[in-house]
């Protein structure tokens, strides 16, 4: 699109990185013969992929526009970049940044991109990327060039790669860490950036990096490989090593990582990461994506024999002398601040004293504080990069850092440059304090960009950070520092497990309305390195979210114990009060047309799903009823996880399936039987095998929960498979909402 | 120089009272009705930015935004594709655009007359740094043709041009009538 991308390839040669061009100029090539028609679009799609290129909403070419599907004429006709992907269509470019490390050039780089080819707004993704928006395929050469000229790489942003390797914000300043975990994490993320035994895998594959056990920063437990900084005496001398997990995973159904070894030596870390990544490639899931993650490799084989299969690769490994070649410069590893320390402690207005209370830190080296940079829903300005840039330049020595909150910290701060900071960053909007407190609030695009979104949840968040801004919780430190996290679906982008308060994107139907929804799922711990995971507990309406905010937030208030924590109160309240506190939040006031539109999109949703008329009344179809009924008792289920009734619990939800699938089953066989075997062979050919029950984008993933539960429904639970089930049991319910919805209210009612 | 992706902003009076939420309907209705020249794509919501791109009506072409870069709230046009033609022509294009846009929104009942031109206020920048660098020796090559332009727009009233000279800008001018203008005239002026 942009008329000087010949200009930049030309004056870029030569000053680029010679790897990372040579990558660029067959990326190139590759969009060349796409367009030309002689690559493959499937094969093309996975070369983009790879290099971060995705697809943006309503790149199929069609769009809802509120009062029909507009077929979108783009000029270049039906070519495609991809399955059912036009080429013309805005797509996003995703920044890989190791660590989140960054210095003042790459900030300026960052913004110029951001303003020239996508909408002037850089977004700050959960595991520490950039994503640009709206970007036309053809300009995403010449980002790369320019990103590589400033020594950045889209490679491997996305495919069935090794995504972005995450840290610790705080490495290095952190008064709790063992020792800093970035140069480990960058040596991580450099020895398997095109690693041959990395390119055969049949998912993503992330890793992340914590200094502690205590804190979020790091989030090792719901990563593919965890690495968390631990040290022991060996013959009187301190010897740096990581606690290793494997098999986390966030996704459709949570999995926590599991324990791989309590300590691998350091000059082990790159070999161990390497055989465990080979025994992924070897051994794991291909065919069927939703169970090709890491974390199902290591639930089927346990992890008692994945630890076997991995050392064995171990020994097989031909020696790479890249494995302990960082070793002394990471021993070696500082950041230097560029002005002296001062621990005089500084003053200034109410508005300064509450930035200073929340969105600072104060480092493990004397005099010195990490400064928070929180972005409204990750956003931020070409501008604004640049005068973060000129800041981090005048008071450090460029030390800034992304963070898995979508916020921006800087290191080595002086304490006493505070209120100049303070000052610098307000005056470019940068200074909003609540870093890390509930208006924080967490986001992934949503229905905004992201063709997998189902609700709206960057425009619930702006609603929510609006209205807790303006109810001001810092008299209520407790509330104050809860965590909202919200994803678009199902698929956890936004890590609503690992939230005090959690909300996916649902959508349900009411009185033959499509109606966008948010399942509200709490109990998740965000501590801890996300210590553990929330379940669903109802389904509401995307209007009434901030309602359930108030009134859970309002609840604990007045019946928390002394010291309690919003888990432990919610634990303690149990599943059976919450439903009831929210039951009458569940369903849309009659009437009221606001609830058939989302937050920020006032399109009605779904609107093929509409008849003519107003919603006058609820006229709920016998299908609804017993969607209703499967929905109670995966609520049962939880009740009884909730009490120690494991085997209970997973065989509630099992039924709960049944019952979701039989409520459809009904539609074409009103007389089908109970029997569980009939359900799920009618199921199958009605369907499954019809793909009517298909996701656009999970494929059949949902039907294999049930039918994989039906075929162990006689195996004893276990808490974990409990647990898992009860979580797929919500999922294949809401599945069977969203197929009731595509089928239409003929059938319906 | 061949200039490409010129951006053309229209200020409006007083910014403050301008609320941006109405205006998301409206660009829905401009998505529904095809009602540019530009394919319609999807609208981008940034009101909790601030100082930023405000609310964007993406298109393929061209995008539309009410856009509050540097505090200043004005109808922007951002031409992303090429456009044969001369410099002249693509500063006319783009400034059609973007006052035909301001005429929509001027007569959109939904917003209440509240988003309006100021009569005086424009922003022109080059939205590509290798087309356009922001130095002095571009500024010296461009100017005698961007006066040519404003000249035919104001149709010899006076304006004054003051150049955004930070290097690591976009190349920009932002050009002041000394008297007041509708858009109307304006279009009147540039297509006449």
């Amino acid at each position: 699109m942009k008329a000087s991308n010949a200009l930049w390839k030309e004056h870029l040669a030569g000053k680029t990185p010679e790897d990372l061009a040579r990558e660029v100029d067959i990326f190139d090539a590759e969009v060349a013969l796409r367009k030309q028609g002689k690559l493959d679009e499937r094969l093309f799609a996975e070369t983009r992929l790879r290099r971060g290129v995705y697809g943006q909403r309503y790149d199929n070419g069609q769009r809802h526009d509120g009062a029909k599907v507009q077929e979108m004429n783009y000029p270049s006709g039906t070519l495609t970049k991809g399955p059912s992907t036009m080429w013309d269509a805005p797509g996003m470019q995703r920044i890989k940044i190791p660590a989140g490390g960054l210095d003042a050039g790459q900030l300026e780089t960052l913004a110029e991109l951001a303003e020239e080819y996508s909408d002037g707004i850089a977004h700050v993704t959960t595991r520490q990327d950039f994503q640009l928006h709206y970007v036309h395929i053809e300009d995403t050469p010449t980002i790369m060039r320019r990103l590589a000229a400033a020594k950045i790489t889209t490679r491997e942003a996305c495919g069935n790669s090794v995504r972005n390797v995450t840290a610790c914000p705080y490495a290095g300043t952190c008064r709790d860490e063992v020792f800093d975990v970035t140069p480990y994490a960058k040596a991580l993320s450099k020895f398997l950036m095109g690693h041959p035994d990395c390119q055969n895998f049949g998912r993503k594959f992330k890793p992340a990096f914590s200094g502690c056990a205590q804190h979020a920063c790091g989030l090792t437990s719901l990563h593919d490989i965890g690495f968390l900084a631990v040290t022991r005496q060996e013959n009187g001398v301190e010897k740096r090593g990581f606690q290793v997990y494997v098999g986390g995973g966030l996704g459709a159904v949570p999995y926590m990582a599991k324990l791989f070894d309590s300590f691998v030596p350091v000059e082990e870390i790159l070999p161990l990461t390497q055989a465990v990544a080979r025994v992924f490639a070897r051994l794991g899931e291909k065919r069927n994506r939703s169970r090709a993650r890491i974390k199902f490799l290591v639930q089927d084989l346990g992890i008692e024999k994945f630890k076997e299969v991995v050392r064995e690769e171990r020994q097989t490994l031909p020696a790479d002398p890249r494995w302990t070649s960082f070793l002394k410069d990471a021993e070696e590893f500082a950041e230097v601040p560029l002005r002296p320390g001062d621990e005089t402690s500084s003053s200034g207005g109410e508005r300064f004293k509450r930035w200073l209370e929340t969105n600072t830190r104060p480092q493990k080296q004397p005099g010195y504080v990490v400064v928070t940079v929180a972005l409204p829903l990750g956003d931020i300005t070409a501008n604004q990069l640049r005068s973060l840039a000129d800041i981090v330049r005048k008071f450090t020595m460029e030390t800034v850092r992304t963070t898995v909150e979508q916020n921006f910290v800087i290191r080595w701060v002086s304490r006493r440059d505070l209120p100049e900071i303070y000052e610098a960053l307000d005056a470019v909007g940068l200074a909003d304090p609540g870093a890390g407190t509930i208006v924080d609030v967490v986001t992934c695009p949503g229905t905004d960009t992201c063709k997998l979104g189902i609700s709206s949840s960057r425009g619930l968040a702006a609603e929510l950070r609006k209205r807790l801004a303006e109810r001001n919780f810092q008299s209520d430190e407790a509330v104050e520092n809860l965590h909202i996290k919200i994803s678009g679906c199902f698929n956890s982008c936004g890590q609503h497990h690992i939230a005090d308060l959690g909300f996916y994107g649902v959508s349900r139907k009411v009185g033959g309305y499509a109606v966008p929804h948010f399942q509200v799922v709490l109990g998740g711990e965000w501590e801890h390195n996300a210590g553990s995971y929330g379940l669903p507990v109802a389904a509401i309406p995307s209007k009434n979210v901030p309602k359930v905010v108030t009134r859970l937030t309002g609840r604990y208030v007045e019946g928390r114990n002394p010291g309690e924590s919003f888990k432990d109160f919610i634990k303690r309240i149990g599943k059976a009060e919450l439903k009831s506190l929210l039951e009458d939040l569940a369903r849309p006031p009659a009437g009221d047309r606001s609830y058939f539109s989302d937050w920020g999109d006032p399109r009605e949703y779904s609107l093929e799903d509409m008849g003519t008329g107003e919603c006058a009344g609820e006229i709920v179809s016998s299908v609804e009823f017993d969607l209703g009924a499967a929905e109670r008792e995966v609520f049962e289920a939880q009740l009884a996880f909730e009490n120690g009734q494991i085997e209970q619990a997973g065989k509630t939800a099992y039924r709960a399936m049944l019952h979701g699938a039989k409520a459809l089953v009904k539609i074409v066989n009103p007389a089908i039987s109970d029997d569980a075997d009939q359900i799920v062979i009618q199921f199958r050919k009605d369907y499954f095998d019809t793909q009517k029950f298909w996701d656009p984008f999970a494929g059949g993933k949902f039907a294999h929960y049930l039918f994989d539960a039906h075929q162990k429904a006689g195996t004893p639970h276990t808490s974990d498979s409990s647990r898992y089930l009860i979580d797929e049991a919500q999922l294949f319910i809401d599945a069977a909402h969203s197929c009731y919805n595509k089928l239409g209210s003929s059938v319906a009612v | 120089m061949e200039l490409q992706h010129v951006n053309v902003k229209f200020l409006v009076s007083d910014p403050q009272s301008v609320d941006l939420e109405p205006l998301i309907p409206v660009f829905h209705r401009w998505i529904q009705g095809q009602v540019c020249e530009e394919l319609l794509l999807d609208i981008a919501d940034y009101r909790h930015v601030p100082e930023g791109p405000g609310v964007v009506l993406i298109g393929h072409q061209a995008d539309y935004s009410l856009d509050n870069t540097n505090n200043r709230l004005g109808v922007r046009y951002n031409r992303k594709a090429s456009l044969d033609g001369t410099n002249r022509d693509r500063f006319r294009q783009a400034a059609c655009s973007a006052l035909q846009a301001c005429q929509r929104l001027e007569a959109e009942a939904a917003l209440g007359g509240k988003i309006r031109f100021n009569g005086r206020d424009i922003d022109l920048f080059i939205n590509d740094r290798m087309l356009a660098p922001n130095g002095e020796e571009t500024r010296q090559r461009l100017d005698p043709e961007l006066k040519v332009f404003f000249d035919t727009l104001f149709r010899g009233t006076a304006y004054s041009m003051t150049y955004d000279t930070d290097p690591r800008h976009l190349l920009g001018v932002s050009v002041r009538a000394s008297q007041p203008f509708g858009v109307t005239d304006l279009i009147h002026n540039l297509v006449t």
